[in-house]
């Protein structure tokens, strides 16, 4: 198993009425809101935090890119990694990632990706996402239904752009670069383990099986929920004949780990209700621009989820989020049981954890974090002997000789 | 109105082209919500007019959208099917994102269409009179947006029926938004503006401008703008009505071609 902490990076000072007074937490919520300066010590906490969670033994750290919103404060996610490269070792930088229908040219990503690669000794997962629409769309104004074809082409780009050793021309239709020479190059060749975040759409299976790309399918509201989506990628690798491996998948999960499940509901439970009443608070005509999903996805029924229970978050209480495992919380050996089921339901080998929620105060994000790494992580590690607990293919492979650097050490 | 299917080669896909009255040929293109249920516009101007109405692609049964990503694409595949259908020296009559799409036509083929009439059309953007996003509205906004009268606009818009409780409705309801929508965003997403600003100066068809006087999505302060750049044109304001004038006062719109023609 792959554990990777995952940050969200949240504005934590959104008021008690936020619901009321605003209509979204995303693209037209007004940034008089943001308070630069209180915004300096968050980002630093935040850091920390990622440190910290190499410190304890995380296998990964995990940064996002959003725009114009409160849900998540990292338009630029490579920034926050490049922080990371100077003050971590081992950990993996995972991008998740580069909504890379949204460069111009999306070169940028090559480039950066391959700065992230060199900087870290080889230590970049990195994430391709067609980004939400909101960030994708009303943020970034590209054209809902030309998405998909803008992000294949990207796509393309940037794995020639990686692969090349010398210069050549590109005549995409939406790029044309009559010399694409990428310095510099990543150290993971011929690219660095690719994930890319999915949400239920058949062609998505495909371009990850097709390129031997790991599926990671994010959402807030748990496994449960998650099982469906998840066997319809299990049944298509079934159908291609494909090998089985557990780590061609990932899931993010929300977590909160306490000395006992009385004590996770006291700590954390404000803290859940932030994210799911806040920080999930998304105007529905930014959820979904029209074109932006493909018809064969909503020909398959896929938006189900995203019709009904999106909207229950309001009512819904700490009992409701714990027992649907929308939040996997409680003591260590609760988290333990309910993990495991996770893993083993979803046949996943990479797990995105949510230690960090909403408004989270630092010592509750370190107790979790820590309780999580000693006293179940350990517990999990085993869950894949077939696999030996590792596929090479979707894992990074830094250099052997790194420079030493001096701040990592204290 | 009866509909038929159009082959068009060049497309790769059929289109649906609706047809009726008798009289001289009008072309009407529809605009981002394609044709109403019981188009209350058409069946006015087939009162008096030998109307044909084709589908965008994306639109009823109209396919191949996929093969149309912008402006340029949609002009040209729209001079096609005008072509194709033989009309001869149509009005051509375009509403909202047709009208848009009428006048880059206009534009860009001056010397074949020579009578025009713009029904509230987009295409221009003014900072101080932004265009209302429809792509992040919801359906129930919709009457209020495009009606003076909400109440009228709700009877009308949802006259096929249907409820949004059941899910095979809303999955079909689903993807009909989505591919009209869809194929409007490459002409109309972020922003209704493609350079039709740059070219309106080569319009040499006489035109009729028609303006909601109470418009809410596109302003009556547009109609001025684009009854400045094109040189051979009029402006009618109708008293009472919203974006969908046509739907809305079908008689008075009616009355404005018809004496302008």
């Amino acid at each position: 198993m792959k554990f990777t902490w995952f940050h969200l990076m949240p504005w934590p000072h959104m008021p008690e009425d936020f619901r009321e007074k605003n209509r979204s937490v995303w693209v037209d919520l007004p940034n008089r809101m943001y308070e630069p300066e209180r915004g300096h010590g968050i980002y630093h906490q935040y850091l920390d935090q990622l440190e910290y969670a190499e410190q304890v033994g995380f296998d990964g750290i995990g940064v996002n890119e959003h725009h114009a919103n409160a849900y998540g404060l990292m338009p630029s996610p490579n920034i926050m990694a490049a922080t990371l490269t100077r003050r971590t070792s081992k950990a993996a930088l995972v991008v998740l990632g580069n909504s890379i229908a949204l460069y111009n040219p999306p070169l940028r990503v090559a480039e950066e990706f391959a700065m992230l690669d060199v900087l870290s000794g080889g230590r970049l997962v990195a994430g391709f996402p067609v980004g939400t629409s909101m960030d994708t769309n009303y943020a970034y104004g590209t054209v809902p239904a030309l998405t998909r074809e803008k992000y294949a082409e990207a796509h393309d780009l940037i794995r020639k752009a990686w692969a090349a050793d010398e210069p050549f021309a590109f005549n995409g239709r939406y790029t044309k670069l009559r010399y694409v020479n990428c310095w510099p190059k990543p150290i993971q060749r011929p690219a660095p383990p690719v994930f890319i975040p999915g949400g239920g759409s058949v062609e998505t299976y495909d371009f990850c099986l097709d390129n031997t790309y790991s599926y990671s399918y994010l959402s807030y509201t748990g496994y449960m929920r998650a099982k469906l989506l998840m066997e319809g990628y299990w049944k298509r690798v079934a159908e291609r004949k494909m090998d089985e491996s557990p780590y061609r998948a990932g899931f993010a999960q929300v977590v909160c780990v306490a000395d006992t499940d009385a004590e996770a509901e006291r700590l954390y439970s404000p803290h859940v209700s932030y994210f799911y009443n806040r920080c999930l608070h998304v105007y529905p005509g930014f959820a979904d621009a029209p074109g932006y999903r493909t018809i064969k996805t909503i020909q398959t029924g896929a938006l189900s989820q995203f019709t009904s229970a999106g909207r229950d978050y309001p009512n819904m209480t700490w009992k409701d989020l714990t027992e649907n495992r929308y939040v996997v919380a409680g003591s260590p050996e609760t988290v333990r049981q309910q993990m495991e089921e996770m893993i083993k339901t979803l046949r996943v080998g990479n797990v995105f954890c949510l230690l960090h929620l909403g408004d989270m105060p630092d010592d509750k994000v370190r107790h979790s974090t820590k309780l999580f790494a000693e006293k179940v992580m350990p517990h999990l590690r085993n869950l894949w002997p077939d696999w030996q607990n590792h596929d090479d293919r979707f894992w990074i492979h830094p250099m052997n000789e790194r420079v030493s650097l001096k701040a990592a050490a204290e | 109105m009866k509909s038929r299917l159009l082959k068009m080669k060049a497309l790769g896909a059929p289109i649906e082209v609706a047809e009726a009255g008798k009289g001289r040929d009008l072309l009407f293109l529809h605009g981002a919500g394609g044709h109403m249920p019981n188009d209350r516009l058409l069946e006015a101007l087939a009162s008096k007019y030998h109307v044909v109405a084709p589908l965008l692609p994306g639109y009823g049964r109209s396919g191949g959208e996929d093969n149309l990503r912008d402006m340029l694409d949609v002009t040209l595949h729209t001079l096609d099917v005008m072509e194709a259908l033989k009309l001869r020296r149509p009005i051509v009559v375009g509403h909202s994102m047709g009208g848009m799409i009428a006048a880059e036509m206009a534009a860009v083929a001056h010397t074949e269409i020579d009578r025009l009439c713009l029904l509230a059309p987009a295409g221009l953007w003014l900072d101080e009179q932004p265009v209302v996003d429809i792509f992040a509205k919801l359906p129930f906004e919709l009457p209020a947006l495009l009606f003076h009268d909400a109440a009228l606009g709700q009877k009308l818009l949802t006259a096929g029926g249907g409820s949004m409780d059941d899910p095979e409705f809303l999955k079909e309801f689903l993807v009909t938004r989505a591919r009209r929508l869809g194929m409007a965003g490459k002409l109309l997403f972020p922003i209704p503006d493609r350079g039709l600003a740059q070219r309106l100066h080569r319009i040499t068809a006489r035109t009729l401008i028609v303006w909601g006087a109470q418009d809410a999505l596109i302003p009556l302060a547009y109609g001025a703008v684009f009854k400045k750049a094109i040189s051979k044109s009029k402006l009618v304001k109708v008293a009472r009505a919203g974006h969908a004038v046509g739907q809305e006062k079908p008689a008075a719109v009616l009355k404005a071609i018809r004496d302008f023609f």
